[in-house]
């Protein structure tokens, strides 16, 4: 059983890091606290339910469609909303007001175009015949979302450290003000991270829709309050802390339920999130942050 | 043009005028507090669908108190408690109903409720069906059988027939009726000398299980008593069969499970899930073929077991308010308590405690290619 317990860690927590590396981009190199997030995660994956069952395209083109949608929707949402904001230099709490009006409206929009109920992916896209190997009974999806995970922490990485976009997303994060005397296009950096981080989201709701066989307007709101568990403690826009959290937190709640008392799971895991704050404030790999004159 | 004008007056008053004589008198108003949107939606739609059903079916014959058509004016609960509250307090303060049909879940009845009888309003669940409804208040009666009268039933049949000694029972910790379901089938399994080798819980909002169920797995339960609401119970229903619990271990559910929505979610998993039920859509009797087909025809879908109790409980109030004799709610509490009528759930009368008397007419079922049979 230790084996099967510890491969559903890998799982769970794989789905909880992907979930968090959007909201921890957004929050961290946009500084807004974007609540709109969990709409994104479900806009992802009514957007691929969509692009299966009314365009008739395969489970890999409808997830490509769902995930690029959501990053288009995110694209207007988020200039819609948080830039007059940004504009008018305002708290960090203010984004917190305008993405929760944001956040309530979509997802009445949502339930009234998509009705509240659940829906499934079709069957027949992905075999859901477990593989046994070893000792484990494997789901060729679970792999599918464990490699998608792993695969994209390393794309993220590379692209934030190695390219042009990636630094200019950086120096945004650090000094718009700056960034922007160095000739960097703000508005479209910002843009580009509003795509990037519902691209994420979307896959994260696409592959949690299959895994859970379950799509339904508030599928990402039940994820949020996990999710800022991961960034917090992770350490805000860092992205190997969003990983390495994220399956710690996974990791907690399949021990703790498997081995001590189900009833435990979240006193656990939150009782996980107060002590890494406590021993690393800053996020997992963080370093004390200062103000320079 | 000063022809036409009186000619399209007269027109005008006579074709309300004719309007007017299909219901003389102003409607029967009665609110309606279901869970019609979010995770709950799909008990809420089907009772619902029941009550029009049945309003149509009875305005469609006059009405009730001699020619008075029956309104039901919705409230949406979302399964939220705060908003089953507010509903209630709209529904008595502004639209000024006689009595309240719903809210659809043990865990709204029990914020709702106590407002309704507060103001001396009737408040009748046709869904609830957790231990200690109608001790809310003496306005409080509830239509559905409560899983206390359900739940030895289904234990018994499923003992009887898969010879189960051991089992492992899981439920959702943070719902009143998930709450009440356990403590029911946790005192019968020991009652009836079955041993629980483990009980997890888990969220109402929870999907991921695999944790709970790969400790279930290795501790060779004979079967999986579960009580749950649809959504949680489908999913963890569909993680059970993916994680290799074979189908020779049966899952028992609770009244949760009494809805189409299990096999939505679960698929071929759900295939072989037990429930108890006090009415599944093949019942014998010309009365239940009757509403299969209305519904079928109305809906473009079959009904389930909450629809049927919805019509049932619209067709207890109407003639409720034939037996008061007018449209004053505490008359009608009065003629609530002395129904005796004869519907898709069989001969019905309130108990003493505004419950179902009997609960003879519960069969155990079983899902068969998403449909409910009776388990033979």
């Amino acid at each position: 059983m230790l084996s099967q317990q510890l491969f559903n860690a890998l799982v769970l927590g794989s789905v909880y890091a992907l979930f968090a590396l959007g909201f921890t981009l957004t929050f961290g190199v946009l500084r807004v606290i974007n609540l709109l997030y969990g709409f994104y995660v479900a806009a992802g994956a009514f957007a691929a339910l969509v692009g299966v069952q009314n365009l008739g395209l395969g489970l890999w083109a409808a997830g490509a469609f769902g995930v690029v949608v959501a990053g288009l929707v995110a694209v207007v949402c988020d200039f819609l909303l948080l830039t007059p904001l940004r504009r008018a230099k305002a708290p960090e709490l203010s984004s917190l007001i305008v993405t929760l009006g944001g956040v309530l409206l979509m997802n009445s929009v949502m339930q009234i175009v998509f009705g509240a109920e659940v829906r499934r992916f079709p069957a027949r896209l992905l075999s859901q015949d477990a593989l046994s190997v070893g000792p484990l009974l494997v789901a060729p999806l679970q792999l599918v979302i464990i490699a998608t995970v792993f695969g994209l922490v390393a794309l993220l990485f590379w692209f934030m450290e190695r390219t042009r976009l990636g630094t200019a997303i950086r120096a945004v994060a650090e000094r718009p003000d700056t960034a922007a005397l160095m000739g960097v296009n703000v508005g479209l950096v910002v843009g580009g991270v509003s795509f990037l981080s519902a691209a994420l989201s979307a896959t994260a709701g696409i592959l949690i829709g299959l895994n859970f066989n379950a799509v339904q307007p508030y599928m990402g709101e039940s994820m949020m309050l996990r999710g800022f568990a991961i960034i917090i403690v992770g350490g805000l826009g860092d992205i190997r802390g969003a990983l390495v959290a994220g399956l710690a937190l996974g990791f907690l709640e399949v021990m703790t339920a498997g081995y001590v008392s189900s009833n435990l799971k979240e006193a656990v895991a939150f009782a996980a999130l107060i002590l890494g704050l406590w021993l690393r404030p800053n996020g997992l790999f963080g370093r004390a942050s200062g103000k320079r004159a | 043009m000063h022809r036409r004008t009186i000619l399209a007056a007269a027109a005008f008053s006579a074709a309300t005028a004719l309007s007017g004589l299909a219901f003389a008198a102003e409607p029967v108003k009665i609110g309606a507090i279901e869970c019609l949107t979010g995770p709950a939606a799909k008990y809420g739609t089907m009772i619902k669908a029941g009550f029009d059903l049945a309003a149509d079916e009875i305005n469609a014959k006059g009405g009730v108190l001699k020619g008075r058509a029956i309104e039901v004016i919705y409230e949406d609960s979302a399964a939220q408690k705060e908003q089953a509250i507010n509903a209630a307090k709209k529904l008595i303060g502004r639209d000024h109903v006689l009595a309240i049909l719903g809210p659809t879940l043990s865990n709204e009845m029990f914020a709702a409720g106590p407002v309704a009888n507060e103001r001396g309003l009737p408040i009748i669940g046709t869904s609830n069906t957790a231990k200690g409804i109608t001790d809310i208040g003496e306005f409080v009666f509830r239509t559905s059988l409560p899983e206390s009268d359900v739940l030895p039933v289904t234990l018994a049949k499923a003992k009887a027939k898969f010879g189960i000694k051991k089992v492992a029972l899981l439920y959702s910790n943070d719902d009143a009726f998930t709450k009440s379901g356990f403590d029911v089938f946790k005192e019968t399994l020991e009652k009836q000398g079955i041993e629980i080798a483990t009980i997890e819980t888990f969220s109402v909002k929870d999907s991921d299980f695999s944790a709970q169920l790969t400790k279930v797995k290795s501790l060779n339960v004979d079967a999986l008593v579960v009580s749950a609401l649809a959504e949680a119970g489908g999913g963890l229903v569909l993680q059970a069969r993916q994680l290799g619990i074979p189908k020779t271990i049966p899952i028992i559910g609770g009244n949760g499970f009494n809805s189409p929505k299990i096999a939505e979610i679960a698929g071929d998993a759900a295939d072989g899930v037990v429930i108890g039920s006090p009415w599944f859509i093949a019942k014998e009797g010309a009365q239940n073929k009757a509403f299969v087909e209305a519904f079928r025809k109305k809906y473009s879908q079959d009904p389930d077991q909450f629809a049927a109790q919805a019509y049932d409980t619209m067709y207890i109030l109407a003639a409720a308010f034939d037996r008061a004799g007018e449209a004053d709610s505490k008359k009608l509490r009065d003629a609530l308590t002395k129904t005796e009528s004869n519907g898709l759930l069989g001969p019905f009368k309130f108990g003493a405690d505004r419950s179902p008397a009997t609960a003879e007419g519960v069969v155990v079922t079983t899902i068969k290619a998403g449909k409910f049979v009776l388990l033979q």
